[in-house]
């Protein structure tokens, strides 16, 4: 054995032994890693690699991953949270955090072993970094260059708030606005990209203007009668809104000029966070396969020795487990398992097709993978990226099926499982599954009673006959505060009206379930 | 693809969450405030002072957003199936979710209490929360004049100094080692010339003129030692003394107790408890506290603690007798002047009925002036007596250092406490 050590020695140039961690030994992994994702053509951000304690690590999950935000107490108690679940042992802390920016900021444990590190530096400081500087959601939705600007903006400019309209006032507005806040994004036009220091200076004028534009919409000079009968007959706004915050910003008839743009805020970050959202599968996915293909690379190299690539296969192979769907573990799909397992499957197809595989995949199958590869991270979500490469081979390894679950029968149904009849449905039904607008309720700003009581109107429609959970009152109240009059919330299916919510509630119809 | 910047970040503060967990406890006050309350009621005396755990309705701290409810339509794909085929049709499990479960679920299937949200509190937030909005009268005075005072201690010797402040010692003992070092090889050659005298001397040649150059050198030699300063300015060695703060916030609190026949354990519990809350209070307020028992029948005596709360006595009351032993240890001890004076009466009521007039005069005339805050709390549900009325006419005279309250059991203690020591601005309205 020993003997057998030392002649590999002479063949090797292993950059660590042990478990133990260094700064240059970081560095030196770094270097390695660069050179191998420089090969693979991963085109990442500057890096910028932090070192924590598990203290700080705490303090990072708290703030949902934003380097600095602004104060609330909601981050309190996800801080109380995690900290007790830490302490009593039922929570493991994750590695890596890795924020979207540039440079692209990673935060590494201290307490990771040496193999830890280099897993991390490879899965986010490679990985995650090149799919946010590559995917397109993030390139048209996110400017990294300036979002710690921005979030530094915010924080100072929520604090100044509070200054002059004290605490509560403004926890109020925050916690209205997080009610709200995934429906806070235009989903469809690209929104203009946030720049803290443009921010700053805009922001007077734009406190000035805004408020001008909702007086303009709210003046009440007596109207002639001909032309009322045309106005009872207009919705306003002519088409629904699907962005409930941006409407409110700039339309709520009595917020003041500050309430307005903490709204805006919200907003802002709501829509930084939303390609995230998107892009679960595909990002960790991606990361995965990184981390994968990078360690396995420095293993072929020689670069680290036999006990480091056991090491981390152990921990590989713990982060894409999928339990099954009976086990007591099973929380849903595992987005590391079923990522991992689509792009190593997209590069299978690519260097050896099979039959099958060349009749589903007649474009790709047999083409340079990488490039390949590259493409899919570029120009999909979560859904898309489902409906265009999730392969019989995968549905198969995951033994995926379909289960329908309808009310008003007295049993489940499965409705496809890993058969050659229903790849193509199960695929659709779990690419239905990543689409954000089946996730959440499908409601919009309906209407709102210009002339009247003010009233806001909203519209939910529902997907599948799924109702509205006991929560919704709860929300209401929220809009009522942001919207400041009556507020209205109908569930019309089919062009009838399944269920009501009232803010402040009506007493005389009682909704009936 | 550019360089990567490593930082070290650990030695950052860890606290990034502090100002949002402050926000939280400030949010929910009202109940930590009232978790708080009960814990000082229910916990026992030596244990007043640690963290709580404090537990609120996971329904107060909801986070509404629009969510999907039970019903309708949903279809999910899970993976590992095992012997399903498309078609198969399935039980329903009794009230149970399909596939994966919709929103968060209100309850919690696994047994662990999701309805109530638990955190700690660590000691120090504790007795704030026990404290909130009490402030000790008259703090301000003493603490606006002198809250640091400095006092000068040794600090080593230097080179510099008055010359007051020499030391004689360290000053010779330099001289003296620099003379050594300095005359060392004349010395030498001395002693070297001395044994040529000697052996020329004793020759029986004639060395006469030898002998001459010998001891002129020689002389020459020993002058030159004598012109080595015996003591020079470097060689001065100054006491040293710095500059150190010293707590000036030292208070004093005296116990005076009734332990007569008439103060059963239940009198006593309750008088301890009020004693605790006082000494936890200025504890946080003054860096430096003296506590001194005073326990008195028909006679007084400083006891310790021990003695104080668990010893038994019989006996009737002379309740001027602890007032007295109280002035005397104020002049011998503690001078109104450098200690921030506390006292808190506690009794039963019952007095010998012509001491207590006694008793007001002693307060009136030497032991209000000097004290910061006087309390008595009377530990009866019956009816006054003298000394109650007799204390009352003195609160009218000293508004600030004196109060008096009636506790009739253990719950009240809290809420007695909190109105002696209530802010100035409350207090007054």
């Amino acid at each position: 054995m020993n003997s057998q050590n030392m002649s590999k020695k002479d063949k090797n140039n292993y950059i660590s032994s042990g478990s133990e961690w260094s700064f240059e030994l970081i560095e030196k992994y770094d270097e390695a890693i660069a050179k191998i994702a420089k090969e693979y053509k991963l085109d990442t951000y500057r890096n910028q690699i932090e070192i924590i304690s598990s203290e700080q690590m705490l303090d990072a999950y708290s703030s949902v991953g934003m380097p600095l935000g602004y104060h609330h107490w909601s981050f309190g108690k996800q801080f109380l949270n995690s900290e007790r679940n830490y302490k009593r042992g039922q929570m493991g802390l994750a590695y890596e955090i890795v924020i979207n920016s540039d440079p692209c900021i990673a935060y590494l444990m201290e307490e990771n072993t040496m193999m830890m590190q280099a897993l991390v530096l490879a899965h986010a400081a490679y990985g995650h970094n090149s799919f946010f500087k590559g995917n397109y959601l993030f390139t048209t939705w996110t400017d990294a260059s300036a979002i710690i600007d921005y979030l530094l903006f915010a924080k100072n400019y929520i604090s100044k708030c509070e200054e002059r309209h004290g605490i509560d006032e403004v926890e109020k507005i925050l916690d209205s606005c997080h009610s709200l806040m995934n429906y806070g994004v235009d989903r469809y036009k690209r929104p203009a990209p946030i720049s803290a220091e443009e921010e700053s200076k805009r922001q007077a004028e734009r406190e000035h203007y805004m408020q001008q534009q909702v007086n303009e919409l709210w003046r009440t000079i007596p109207i002639n009668p001909d032309s009322q009968s045309e106005i009872l007959t207009t919705r306003f706004p002519d088409e629904p809104q699907e962005n409930l915050l941006y409407f409110i910003e700039k339309n709520a008839p009595l917020l003041e000029p500050w309430q307005r743009e903490v709204i805006r805020i919200v907003r802002k970050i709501a829509q930084y966070f939303y390609p995230q959202r998107q892009t679960q599968v595909m990002n960790e996915g991606w990361a995965t396969f990184w981390h994968y293909t990078i360690m396995n690379t420095l293993y072929d190299r020689k670069l680290v020795d036999d006990g480091f690539i056991m090491e981390f296969l152990t921990s590989h192979t713990a982060v894409t487990y999928q339990p099954p769907f009976d086990s007591k573990w099973y929380s849903g799909i595992n987005p590391y398992t079923l990522g991992f397992a689509m792009y190593q499957d997209i590069r299978r197809i690519c260097e050896s097709p099979t039959e099958e595989d060349k009749q589903w995949f007649p474009d790709i199958a047999g083409s340079d993978w990488l490039e390949t590869l590259h493409f899919a991270m570029r120009n999909f979500k979560d859904e898309s990226f489902i409906l265009q490469y999730l392969s019989p081979k995968v549905i198969r390894d995951l033994k995926l099926f379909s289960i329908k679950d309808d009310d008003q029968k007295d049993h489940y149904e499965i409705t496809g499982i890993h058969n050659e009849n229903s790849y193509r449905y199960v695929r659709e039904q779990l690419s239905q599954q990543y689409n954000l607008s089946m996730k959440e309720p499908n409601i919009q700003v309906w209407d709102v009673d210009l002339r009247g009581d003010r009233s806001l109107t909203l519209r939910h429609i529902p997907n599948q006959r799924v109702p509205l959970a006991d929560s919704t009152e709860d929300v209401l109240k929220h809009v009522h505060r942001l919207w400041g009059f009556d507020v209205h919330l109908f569930s019309v299916d089919d062009g009838e009206t399944v269920a009501q919510y009232h803010c402040p509630p009506i007493k005389t119809e009682e909704p009936s379930e | 693809m550019g360089l990567t910047h490593i930082i070290d970040r650990r030695l950052n503060g860890k606290n990034k969450s502090a100002v949002n967990r402050e926000r939280f406890l400030r949010r929910y006050r009202e109940h930590i405030k009232k978790a708080v309350s009960d814990a000082v009621g229910k916990r026992s005396i030596t244990d007043i002072d640690r963290g709580e755990s404090i537990s609120i309705p996971s329904k107060d701290l909801d986070e509404p957003v629009f969510h999907s409810g039970q019903g309708g339509v949903r279809e999910t794909v899970n993976p590992g199936n095992k012997e399903f085929s498309t078609g198969d049709h399935l039980e329903r499990p009794p009230g149970g979710q399909g596939g994966q479960g919709s929103g968060q679920g209100e309850a919690s299937d696994s047994g662990e209490g999701i309805d109530e949200f638990v955190f700690q509190i660590s000691q120090d937030e504790f007795l704030d929360f026990m404290f909130e909005d009490l402030e000790l009268p008259n703090l301000v005075k003493k603490q606006l004049k002198d809250t640091t005072t400095f006092k000068y201690v040794r600090a080593g010797y230097s080179n510099q100094g008055n010359p007051a402040k020499i030391n004689i010692v360290r000053s010779l003992q330099k001289a003296y080692g620099r003379r050594l070092a300095l005359t060392g090889k004349k010395r030498e050659s001395i002693k070297e010339l001395e044994l040529k005298l000697i052996a020329l001397e004793a020759s029986p040649d004639n060395h006469a003129e030898e002998i001459k150059t010998l001891k002129e050198d020689i002389e020459q030699l020993k002058n030159r030692i004598k012109k080595i300063p015996w003591i020079d300015e470097f060689d001065l060695k100054f006491n040293q003394h710095i500059k150190q703060a010293v707590p000036s916030t030292s208070a004093v609190m005296f116990c005076l107790m009734d332990v007569s026949g008439s103060m059963s354990q239940m009198h006593k519990d309750i008088a301890k408890r009020f004693y605790i809350l006082l000494y936890l209070f200025l504890k946080r307020n003054y860096k430096k506290i003296d506590v001194v028992f005073i326990r008195h029948h028909t006679s007084a005596k400083e006891v310790d603690e021990q003695e104080f709360f668990y010893s038994r006595e019989t006996g009737g009351t002379i309740v001027s007798s602890a007032l007295k032993l109280m002035d005397d240890i104020i002049k011998q001890r503690y001078p109104a002047a450098d200690w921030n004076i506390y006292a808190a009466q506690a009794s039963d009521g019952d007095n010998w009925n012509d001491d207590s007039p006694l008793c007001s005069k002693l307060l009136r005339q030497s032991i209000l002036p000097q004290v910061q805050y006087y309390s008595y709390i009377e530990i009866t549900k019956l009816e006054h007596q003298s000394l109650w009325h007799e204390y009352v006419s003195l609160s009218a005279d000293f508004p600030d250092s004196f109060s008096i309250q009636n506790i009739s059991d253990d719950s009240e203690i809290y809420p007695v406490f909190r109105k002696l020591f209530a802010r100035k601005g409350t207090h007054n309205e």
